[in-house]
């Protein structure tokens, strides 16, 4: 028994005092959520280095077109098929046009149609799947079974329809059969997490306390919901530029003598054993952005959803 | 009398490798359980009474998990043992029944199903052979009409049906061991009732060594034969049911038994609560975790934890305050307390 | 179970009837007349309107289309003369849904086979290499991926042939090419699911009775990590058989979408018009298929 024999010091069994304990000790610091979010957002490799190569083809489509020296439209058969060279670096076509200068105006549409195709819809969806999850009842019903109902629509048969009725062959047209061929998914997803938060304390609370719906929406369910929103849009870029692409390819789409990656392809593809890097080129980039825009939102879904952070 | 230790846990250490640190769940815990008796280990939620059991059941082996110490049971060490040897008695030999009966069964499967799956592993007997003891059981545990209600799905039963079945699927292959992991918490209050009474008629049927996990100082009380009193991933205290109800020795059990309402308390007396929350086990306080929390705490309880003190027969407690020498020293103050 | 499945049913109905009506009135917008030709006297012009009712009042020409469609009869073609709708469908269409349900069965079970290993080898070597197939998958679309296929093993290795339709080797390249970005977005999808029953209660409830890893997944996890699978395949299936356009085309397979093409090209509204319906009921009908087995996998669904 060598307890016996121990010697403590003096004041080791006096009281420590009530207003010495610490009872409520917080351990771990928080961080503010976009912080958290950026940096295990960093932690993927593969999403950073994805953002990086956004950033660089985002950049050649702003300026490629003008460092060139040529423009997209104008032939010159002097100089038709000709392979990458000092003065055309992605080679020229079967009419003489400049490859690169038509690949990044092509990236130009490709993109602008991916952006404009992905924020219309998804706002129209967010408005309309807010509207029916705030105020819900009847309202909700009808929009909501009006949904399933639409849903059952192939998306691309009916823009297949919208294209032949408003013509195809502009940026517009194709961004507007989108738009309205896109928006219900976002609403059905927004309405999910509105109905959700609606019943969280918080926004009882604040409700109970006399805000006004405007001040909820703002102050509670935006923000709330926005993160999700946001990685189902940076997933929705990439089908987007593959509607583009499929429409563009069956001849609905962007039409000649005005390039989009999808039409670069289509012309490209009929001519392909002969002249593969006309074919090749417009893929590489469409594909990479694809892939970028894929695990930058694969990258925003993990860093926002912490039960997936092992 | 001399009884069978049919299960000891010594010295048993869990940590997790988790995202934010490493969790130092259970840090040395040893307790025992003797054939045909019932303990209970109790604490709040966190103080690592759940991965303990769970880890002597082998279901917390991965690679993020850290084990250390002896599971002896039947001569083997399970800490060490094959994780094929491990799931020959999982199911079989030593089952558990789990505390939320809404989200421990698997929703696309019928119940009846569910049941007789360990049956069917560990017996190897045939399909009509399973349904037979299966229906057995049902009426073991008073299901009422076991042939259909087993054909159906768990969101068809109410949730002390379900509970019912999670003791059926834990008691079919008549267990050496059960293990009780909160098991009437996810239920209404009147359904609680029936299934401690359940499981109070089951303690005379059947045979089994039974390790109760609760927070509720209720069905402890009903049911066990000792007790172990867990915080922050240590025992505080163990003992007899009734040394620990009548002669807690350690702050924290009395906290805990304050806590517990009770029909002959005198309207006018305040429910008490313990204050402040349990340490973070990420960075575990070098003395005693329960100091901070503590209504008699002294200043050697933040510099080092306390060793078992022993109260007569299996009683003991880790509390400085019952330390030879303080208790020296509380006399000599209350001396000169007098002389003045 | 009944009453799920026949709201089910009455929604594809509505769904049907829905694009039917939209679908004729949004080709009635159509700008551009199909008789409108100099050369052809007026006389003529009006009695080819007369003859295809385009004449009488835009809603006496709505119920009199919506009343064939219940007879199943889609009307004539306005190009090629004298053909039927419905017999262009009886000679292409069995190609293309050939082409597609292939594509889609394929594309499903290769996809959760791969998204069961990648949760089974998660962060692990297997695990890794199927993601990157998986996001190559994503990212290589049919019209990129077709040609290069299609000049690799037909041009440059001669092994399989460069395009039609009929044998088993004909068949390889494209059901490949139309079912890899499938197999791509099912496997994220099974993977995910997988993982996320693993965390699952009633996993441990499962492992806690001692069955065998391989079990656990076959009779716990498989089937609950179906569910948000199966609530995906309607799209899946609608977007193999819409992708079949392009790798028909690329392939040279004689299956609807060359008819689909042309018709829209040169203004032959009731082909058009028979084609959406014919692809939309279709598809409304295969996800009322799938609707219903969603029921029998996950037994909450039917009760709601």
């Amino acid at each position: 028994m060598e307890e016996k024999t121990r010697i403590f010091d003096e004041h080791d069994f006096d009281p420590i005092p009530e207003q010495d304990r610490h009872t409520d000790t917080v351990a771990r610091q928080s961080t503010s959520y976009l912080k958290d979010v950026w940096r295990s957002f960093c932690k993927r490799k593969t999403a950073l280095v994805s953002l990086v190569v956004m950033a660089v083809i985002l950049l050649l489509v702003l300026i490629g077109p003008e460092i060139s020296g040529y423009d997209y439209y104008s032939n010159d058969y002097t100089a038709i098929n000709q392979p990458p060279s000092a003065a055309h670096w992605f080679g020229t076509d079967s009419l003489g046009r400049d490859l690169w200068t038509r690949v990044w105006m092509g990236g130009r549409v490709s993109l602008l149609i991916a952006i404009l195709a992905t924020i219309i819809p998804y706002t129209i969806g967010m408005i309309v799947g807010g509207i029916s999850g705030y105020f819900g009842g009847k309202l909700d019903q009808f929009i909501m079974r009006a949904i399933d109902v639409l849903m059952g629509i192939p998306q691309l048969i009916y823009m297949i329809l919208l294209m032949v009725i408003m013509g195809s062959g502009n940026i517009w047209t194709l961004v507007i059969a989108m738009s309205i061929t896109g928006w219900m998914s976002a609403a059905r997803s927004t309405r999910g997490l509105v109905l959700q938060l609606r019943n969280r304390d918080f926004v009882v609370a604040s409700e109970t306390l006399g805000a006004s719906p405007a001040r909820l929406i703002a102050k509670h369910l935006l923000p709330n919901t926005m993160g999700i929103l946001v990685v189902g849009m940076a997933m929705m870029i990439p089908s987007v530029i593959y509607s583009e692409a499929f429409l563009s390819y069956i001849g609905l789409g962007i039409t000649p003598p005005n390039p989009s990656w999808g039409q670069l392809i289509k012309t490209a593809s009929e001519t392909f054993r002969y002249y593969p890097y006309q074919f090749i080129i417009p893929c590489i980039f469409i594909s990479i952005t694809m892939l970028c825009c894929n695990l930058i939102g694969d990258g925003l879904r993990d860093a926002l959803d912490p039960k997936l952070r092992a | 009398m001399e009884k069978n230790k049919i299960l000891e846990v010594k010295d048993l250490k869990v940590t997790f490798h988790t995202y934010a640190g490493n969790v130092q769940a259970v840090r040395g815990v040893s307790w025992y359980l003797n054939e045909k008796e019932t303990i209970a280990i109790v604490g709040e939620s966190g103080c690592g009474k759940t991965v303990s059991i769970q880890t002597v059941i082998g279901l917390n082996s991965s690679r993020t998990t850290d084990i250390q110490g002896q599971v002896l049971f039947e001569g083997k060490d399970l800490v060490k043992e094959d994780m094929k040897e491990i799931r020959k008695l999982q199911g079989d030999k030593m089952s558990i029944i789990f505390q939320d009966p809404f989200t421990f069964l698997n929703p696309t499967m019928t119940v009846g199903k569910q049941i007789m799956e360990a049956y069917r592993e560990h017996r190897k007997v045939t399909k009509k052979e399973a349904k037979e003891r299966t229906i057995e059981i049902l009426k073991l545990i008073s299901l009422p009409d076991p042939e259909k209600n087993m054909k159906r799905y768990p969101h068809q039963l109410s949730g002390g049906m379900r509970q019912r079945i999670m003791v059926a699927m834990a008691l079919i292959c008549d267990p050496k061991l059960l293990f009780a992991d909160e098991p009437t918490t996810a239920l209404d209050v009147t359904i609680q009732a029936q299934i401690v009474d359940l499981m109070k008629e089951l303690k005379t049927k059947i045979d089994t060594s039974i390790v109760l996990i609760t927070h509720d100082m209720g069905v402890v009380a009903n049911m066990a034969e000792r007790i172990y009193v867990m915080y922050a991933g240590q025992i505080v205290e163990h003992g007899e049911a009734r040394e620990i109800f009548y002669n807690p020795k350690h702050p924290y059990t009395k906290a805990l038994l304050e806590s517990v309402p009770r029909m002959d308390n005198r309207s006018d007396t305040p429910l008490s609560s313990i204050p402040g929350t349990p340490p973070d086990l990420i960075a575990p306080p070098v003395g005693c975790a329960f100091a901070e929390r503590c209504p008699h705490a002294m200043n050697i309880c933040r510099k080092e934890q306390p060793a078992y003190q022993n109260f007569g027969g299996e009683h003991i407690a880790a509390c400085w305050l019952h330390h030879p020498e303080c208790q020296k020293r509380l006399s000599l103050r209350r001396d000169e307390h007098e002389q003045q | 179970m009944v009453k799920y499945i026949a709201k089910k049913i009455g929604t594809a109905l509505l769904t049907v009837f829905v694009l039917a009506t939209l679908t004729f009135f949004l080709v009635k917008l159509l700008p551009g007349d199909p008789f409108l030709n100099e050369k052809v006297p007026q006389a003529v012009q009006d009695q080819q309107r007369a003859y295809y009712g385009l004449d009488k009042p835009v809603w006496e020409q709505y119920l009199t289309y919506m009343g064939n469609l219940l007879h199943g009869n889609l009307g004539t073609s306005l190009k090629q003369v004298g053909r039927n709708v419905g017999d262009i469908i009886k000679e292409a269409f069995p190609v293309s849904a050939k082409l597609g349900l292939a594509a889609f069965l394929f594309s499903e079970l290769v996809g959760i086979l791969f998204g069961i290993l990648c949760a089974q080898f998660k962060d692990r070597l297997p695990d890794y290499i199927l993601m990157v197939v998986a996001v190559l998958g994503i990212a290589l679309p049919s019209m990129v991926l077709g040609p290069l296929l299609r000049y690799l093993f037909g041009v440059k290795l001669m092994v399989l042939p460069v395009s039609g339709w009929g044998s088993a080797k004909q068949a390889v390249l494209p059901v490949f090419v139309l079912a890899i970005s499938g197999i791509a977005s099912t496997t994220r999808s099974m993977r995910a699911s997988m993982l996320s029953v693993t965390t699952q209660d009633y996993i441990k409830t499962a492992r806690a009775k001692g069955l065998s890893p391989v079990k656990v997944v076959m009779w716990h996890q498989f089937k609950n990590s179906l569910v948000p699978i199966m609530t995906n395949m309607g799209v899946a299936l609608a977007s193999i058989m819409m992708g079949s356009f392009v790798v028909e085309s690329i392939f040279l397979i004689p299956g609807l979408g060359k008819y689909f093409v042309d018709c829209v090209t040169t203004l032959d509204y009731p082909l058009v018009m028979g084609l959406t319906i014919f692809y939309g009921a279709f598809l409304v009908t295969a996800n009322l298929i799938i609707d219903i087995l969603y029921g029998v996998v996950d037994p909450r669904i039917r009760v709601k």
